[in-house]
């Protein structure tokens, strides 16, 4: 039995995730083949089974999906401490990284060359959100009605100053309802 | 105390952005409208340099912004306010796993949630674009809830931009083999494309 809350075990949660963390790059589902390779193969902390059962809660609970798996999976190791401990590890490089690129980035703002190279960049954004969307429109709108969420939420986000917060308390709540519903019609 | 502020802020976003990192967008979106803390063109900036780094896009994002509002202070007090939500959810959730996956008033939540969530990225998509390639923008009045259409300076179409954003569409969509490449291959592309055709005019 591993001693709970050493501080070795913390060490190792947190330099694990660190690890992966760096290793990550792009989404969280960029990070499930090195979860399978560290967690469950190298270090054990979770089965084949149990990692896929987080990935799923993970991405349907609110938050960062890499975040949510990490702090599952610290949680499991070495309670409450080891999931907070593997969250600030996967989100550790970033922090450092991202502070020192922003930083620079910065101080080179102004050059005319900077300025042409992120027009273009823009562009290029544009169209990877573009491609997001419409790669998520293909698992949430299912039906009739889900396809009519998806219009009045797209509509009432642009068009309405309003907090995303409403839109998604709001389709939460019709979802309840809209099953309900038909469970009681059927 | 922009700290304070900073940290409800993206509390409120771990709590609320349902999907990953993209989901985060909307919020982002919001918040800047709201502080004035960034622009839409440096909040689509911050996108481009999060994807093109190590470590997931949402805390890249939320990193980036809690730097432009507030240094590094303001970068780690972003990143631990999106994440808080987070753990306290999961934490709660773990405690009680199987009848979290089972619920069927979660599953049902679920099913509305989803598409609200495509909706909400859909919107910041549709105004990104409108912001990069053409000059219309959406603007509210300052008490109105309502956001109306108006027409900026310049041109009505970014013409240059159109025709890159077409060839990005279908070498991202279409080109077997160029497709699945990662996504920091078509953002270098797209910076060469704006340095040798002057894409901001400067």
């Amino acid at each position: 039995m591993k001693e709970q809350h050493s501080f070795k075990n913390l060490w190792v949660l947190f330099w694990t995730f660190a690890k992966m963390g760096v290793m990550t790059f792009g989404g969280g589902m960029a990070m499930l083949p090195i979860l399978q390779r560290e967690v469950v193969d190298n270090k054990g902390w979770a089965t084949e089974e149990e990692l896929t059962d987080y990935y799923a809660i993970g991405q349907c609970t609110p938050g960062i999906i890499a975040v949510n798996t990490a702090t599952f999976i610290g949680q499991k190791y070495d309670g409450a401490l080891g999931g907070v401990v593997a969250t600030l590890g996967v989100v550790f490089p970033s922090v450092v990284i991202i502070s020192i690129l922003a930083g620079l980035i910065s101080n080179f703002a102004d050059l005319a060359w900077v300025k042409n190279a992120f027009a273009g960049i823009q562009v290029c954004v544009c169209v990877l959100i573009f491609n997001a969307v419409t790669k998520l429109l293909k698992k949430s709108v299912v039906d009739k009605r889900t396809a009519v969420i998806f219009v009045l939420v797209l509509l009432g986000g642009l068009f309405l100053k309003l907090s995303p917060v409403w839109f998604v308390v709001g389709a939460a709540l019709a979802g309840v309802i809209l099953k309900n519903l038909e469970a009681r019609a059927a | 105390m922009i700290y304070l502020q900073l940290f409800w802020e993206f509390f409120k976003t771990g709590l609320f952005a349902v999907g990953g990192g993209m989901a985060t967008l909307p919020f982002l979106q919001a918040i800047g409208e709201s502080t004035g803390w960034y622009t839409y063109t440096d909040l689509m900036n911050m996108l481009a340099v999060s994807e093109s780094t190590p470590g997931p896009i949402g805390i890249n994002m939320a990193t980036y912004v809690g730097f432009t509002a507030a240094g590094v202070p303001g970068a780690v007090v972003a990143t631990v306010g999106e994440v808080t939500p987070s753990i306290i959810v999961i934490l709660i959730v773990a405690a009680v796993l199987h009848s979290f996956r089972d619920n069927k008033y979660v599953n049902r939540a679920f099913y509305g949630l989803r598409p609200a969530s495509t909706g909400l990225i859909g919107a910041a998509c549709v105004s990104v674009i409108l912001e990069v390639l053409t000059s219309v923008q959406l603007v509210a009045q300052q008490s109105g809830l309502v956001k109306a259409p108006v027409l900026g300076g310049g041109s009505l179409f970014n013409v240059p931009g159109l025709l890159l954003a077409a060839v990005l569409l279908v070498l991202t969509n279409y080109v077997p083999k160029v497709k699945g490449l990662h996504p920091i291959v078509f953002i270098g592309l797209s910076a060469v494309v704006g340095v040798v055709f002057g894409f901001a005019g400067a």
